[in-house]
């Protein structure tokens, strides 16, 4: 077997191989599926209608899919540059925190005034918490791989300890919880009635101006720049280490920007369970969009109706939730696969 | 067997070869034969099916029609395995070699079956130190890959074919990653590869290589055979002609009208990056209007001197000015925005990103500026009319300003280069190694451009291993060696010989030693 490049591929190639890959993930998991006793032809139509088959799931799903577009988009802009951030769930747990000590009454200003200034100190809180991993590689050449996800134990840790002590909900009968936020920093409905909070439309306008800078400033042109070939960057002048950190703000303030839709648009407080590691699942739906800003807000409506519509095909058909797993497992291996295939060709001998 | 004595035996017969990706004929009805103890050189301009042609040879590519003979067997298409077997042995222009693995076990890879304990060390040893001596190919077995220089690493792809049995050799433009020495000391092996019954094919660019050691040439222009010849009996001006299809002229250098110095180095050191020296007090002057040759053997401190000037190493001692005066700090923007045009060793690595396409490498030091951007967003509007313009003015033959740079050929990645930083009339042009692996076409055409930047009042700093090159387009000639630049000689001033003595290290005494 020989795999030969594909130097310009076809749209045949570049949208079929993605489908093909999508197809046989279903394929699998319905296999996957009649092992664990359930029909497997049903174990489909049972995930999208989970997913997307009512007015209740797909706001469901929509919800899920928010803070995934925030951490995916925070990956994605630093893979793009080469800037490994497997932190975002550190940075998503500091954008909460921030959220919690600012909107549970320190400041009594009105929402119009109070949700931004939330945001920003959100944005800047996890731009801190990415820089220190980014000012080590920059400085003294540390790998960030390593740093980033030690800080996920760390942040984790941290916040634990301010749930049993600082930021400890006095009227909380005991839990490691947060105080309630106070209603003028809560993230308003996006439509009256329905479930859905402004975060994911905070979330779809973040994916535009991401893709906009990538495309049409200048600070995406470096980042680019670096990522693709960091030598040649510098040689053309372009000041590297400026550029990984201004990626590391970016990147940064999108992972926090996860932390502070969900506590202040969807839970109203503080836990440690806040995230079921939304920090690392962003490294999948950046991985699936191929680092497309736009393609985020898919794949992350993808990963999140997998696990919303999985949940309630476990239910309905009796097999375990995990296999939800399993299916974005299979999803992001055979995408690997249908990427690698866009741009070569097997020959078998 | 007796038979034939006269007309030795052929060993490799390409017959009607032809190979083509998409509207292109790489390849057009190929037939030529290889003889027993012959070295053929395949020569042609880059684009004109030289690699291709290699590449089904050894079973890389499948030909769409036609076939190979070794040893009065056909080759099954398409089976690099099946042309190991055979006999053929190729060495890439970029080499396959693990870093982390001595040279002994880079050639035994892939010849011992992969689950067993141990494979014959000793025995291995042996028939490579016997190779080794056979072939003049001096390389240590139980050095690590990682620590070797280039020439060494290309002897190590030799062996590695001597020791699958190869009887006959093909060679990828094995000189371009070589200095003259390194060159001879290859040339020197060929000649005791023939002489041991290997038959070898030859790529090359540089005449006077074909000319030096083939016994035959065999020329491509746009895929087809347009000739072959006994080397004796042709000459290069004629291979040239035949390779480019049309009369080539040398570049007509007109005498130089120096002016105000642009570049100064007084005692300037830098520091040493790793084997490599760095620069050790060093006095250079560029002059307006002037071409300044840098000679030397690689490795001497040129990639330095390069990275000074162009902006990537400020001096640890000594004064660099500018127009006269001493840069605030010295950074590439800095040295972009003193005038200071680059065009790198490296194109592939270096010069541009591969994954861009050619508006947006077109941009690559201009984009800060306006109309390329403004107020931090980029004008791609304008950009593309740049690369359009680039691309119109300087020859890139391309599909187009969207088309992703790692698709071109070196020829047409150093023209977009050069019209990159020529196009903004730069005060100074520094141009590193710029015609590395072009075809004679390109090369000419680069040659063309730089002097035309002398005319139009731009001091030139042409840095090249090649010592014809600097001796042509040079007016005013220095010689580093291990960091030492020597004084400078006018055009003419030193014969070649005289030159190597100074390239050789010597001459140097009186001036101060690398600071250490």
């Amino acid at each position: 077997m020989r795999l030969e490049p594909v130097n310009n591929p076809s749209w045949v190639r570049m949208l079929g191989l993605p489908a093909v890959a999508i197809l046989s993930t279903i394929i699998a998991a319905s296999l996957l599926a009649m092992i664990a006793g359930a029909n497997p032809f049903s174990v489909l139509g049972l995930i999208i209608k989970g997913a997307f088959g009512s007015k209740f799931a797909t706001l469901e799903t929509l919800n899920r899919a928010t803070p995934l577009i925030f951490t995916g988009l925070a990956v994605a802009v630093a893979f793009k540059a080469k800037l490994w951030n497997i932190g975002a769930e550190a940075q998503l747990y500091v954008g909460a925190v921030v959220t919690v000590v600012l909107g549970t009454g320190a400041l009594a200003w009105p929402s119009a005034v109070l949700l931004p200034t939330m945001a920003v100190a959100t944005m800047l809180a996890g731009a801190v918490v990415l820089l220190v991993p980014t000012f080590l590689k920059t400085r003294f050449g540390v790998d960030e791989v390593v740093t980033t996800l030690l800080l996920n134990f760390v942040v984790l840790l941290w916040v634990s300890m301010l749930l049993e002590g600082a930021l400890k909900d006095p009227m909380g009968l005991g839990w490691p919880k947060s105080a309630r936020l106070i209603a003028e920093a809560r993230l308003p409905r996006m439509v009256d009635g329905l479930r859905l909070h402004w975060g994911f439309g905070l979330a779809l306008i973040s994916a535009v101006v991401v893709w906009l800078i990538q495309r049409r400033t200048t600070l995406g042109y470096e980042m680019r720049a670096v990522g693709l070939n960091a030598g040649a960057a510098r040689f053309a002048g372009i000041p590297v280490n400026a550029v990984l950190i201004k990626t590391a703000l970016l990147s940064g303030g999108l992972a926090a920007l996860a932390g502070f839709s969900e506590v202040a648009g969807l839970k109203g407080s503080l836990t440690l369970d806040i995230s079921p590691g939304f920090g690392y699942t962003g490294i999948i739906v950046a991985m699936l969009a191929l680092l497309n800003p736009l393609g985020v807000v898919v794949a992350a409506l993808f990963v999140a109706g997998i696990f919303v519509g999985a949940d309630s095909m476990s239910r309905a058909a009796g097999v375990p939730t995990y296999l939800a797993d399993i299916m974005l497992a299979l999803a992001l291996l055979m995408m690997v696969l249908a990427i690698m295939l866009t741009r070569f060709k097997v020959r078998w001998r | 067997m007796s038979k034939g004595k006269s007309e030795a035996q052929v060993v490799l017969r390409l017959d009607n070869i032809t190979k083509r990706f998409g509207n292109l004929t790489a390849n057009d009805a190929i037939s030529f034969d290889l003889r027993h103890g012959e070295v053929i050189a395949l020569l042609g301009e880059n684009g004109a099916g030289k690699t291709t042609l290699m590449n089904i040879l050894f079973g890389h590519y499948t030909a769409d029609e036609g076939r190979v003979e070794v040893f009065g067997q056909t080759l099954p298409p398409g089976n690099p395995r099946a042309a190991l077997a055979a006999g053929v042995g190729m060495v890439h222009q970029h080499f396959t070699l693990a870093d982390n693995m001595s040279v002994l076990e880079n050639i035994v890879l892939g010849t011992a079956p992969l689950w067993r304990a141990g494979f014959g060390r000793a025995a291995a040893r042996k028939r490579i130190l016997a190779l080794v001596q056979d072939y003049g190919l001096f390389v240590d077995p139980d050095a690590q890959v990682g620590t070797l220089s280039v020439g060494e690493r290309q002897r190590v792809e030799i062996l590695k074919a001597l020791y699958r049995d190869a009887r006959i050799l093909i060679l990828d433009e094995p000189t371009a990653v070589l200095t003259p020495q390194e060159a001879d000391d290859l040339f020197a092996t060929m000649r005791k590869a023939v002489a041991l019954g290997l038959s070898v094919i030859f790529i090359s660019h540089k005449l006077h290589e074909v000319t030096a050691i083939s016994s035959r040439v065999v020329v491509l222009r746009h895929g087809k055979l347009v000739a072959q010849a006994q080397t004796a009996e042709t000459d290069r001006h004629a291979l040239a002609q035949m390779m480019v299809g049309a009369e080539v002229a040398a570049p007509q250098v007109r005498s130089a009208n120096p002016g105000k110095v642009l570049v100064e180095l007084a005692q300037v050191s830098t520091p040493n990056i790793g084997n490599v020296p760095g620069l050790g007090a060093v006095n250079l002057q560029l002059r307006a209007g002037q071409i300044t040759g840098l000679a030397g053997v690689s490795g001497n401190g040129q990639a330095a001197l390069a990275d000074l000037i162009g902006g990537l190493i400020a001096p640890t001692s000594g004064a660099l000015h500018i127009k006269g005066a001493a840069p605030q700090s010295w950074t590439p923007r800095a040295a972009l925005a003193a005038g200071i045009a680059r065009i790198p060793e490296d194109r592939h690595k270096t010069g541009t990103i591969a994954d861009f396409d050619l508006t947006e490498n077109a941009v690559l030091e201009l984009y800060t500026k306006p109309p390329f951007s403004r107020r931090g967003w980029m004008n791609w509007g304008a950009a593309r009319d740049f690369a359009d313009k680039v691309i119109a003015g300087y020859d890139v033959r391309c599909p187009g300003p969207d088309t992703r740079i790692r698709l071109l050929s070196g020829g047409n990645m150093q023209k977009l280069i050069l019209g990159r930083v020529l196009e903004v009339s730069p005060d100074v042009v520094l141009a590193n190694q710029p015609v590395r692996g072009l075809d004679i076409g390109a090369l000419t055409y680069v040659h063309e451009q730089l002097l035309a930047a002398r005319d139009r009042g731009a001091a030139v700093l042409l840095i090249s291993e090649d010592l014809d090159e600097i001796t042509t387009l040079s007016d005013v000639i220095h010689v580093i060696s291990e960091g030492r630049l020597s004084p400078g000689f006018a055009r003419g001033a030193l014969s070649t010989a005289e030159l190597g003595v100074w390239m050789a290290g010597h001459g140097f005494e009186g001036q101060d030693g690398h600071a250490a």
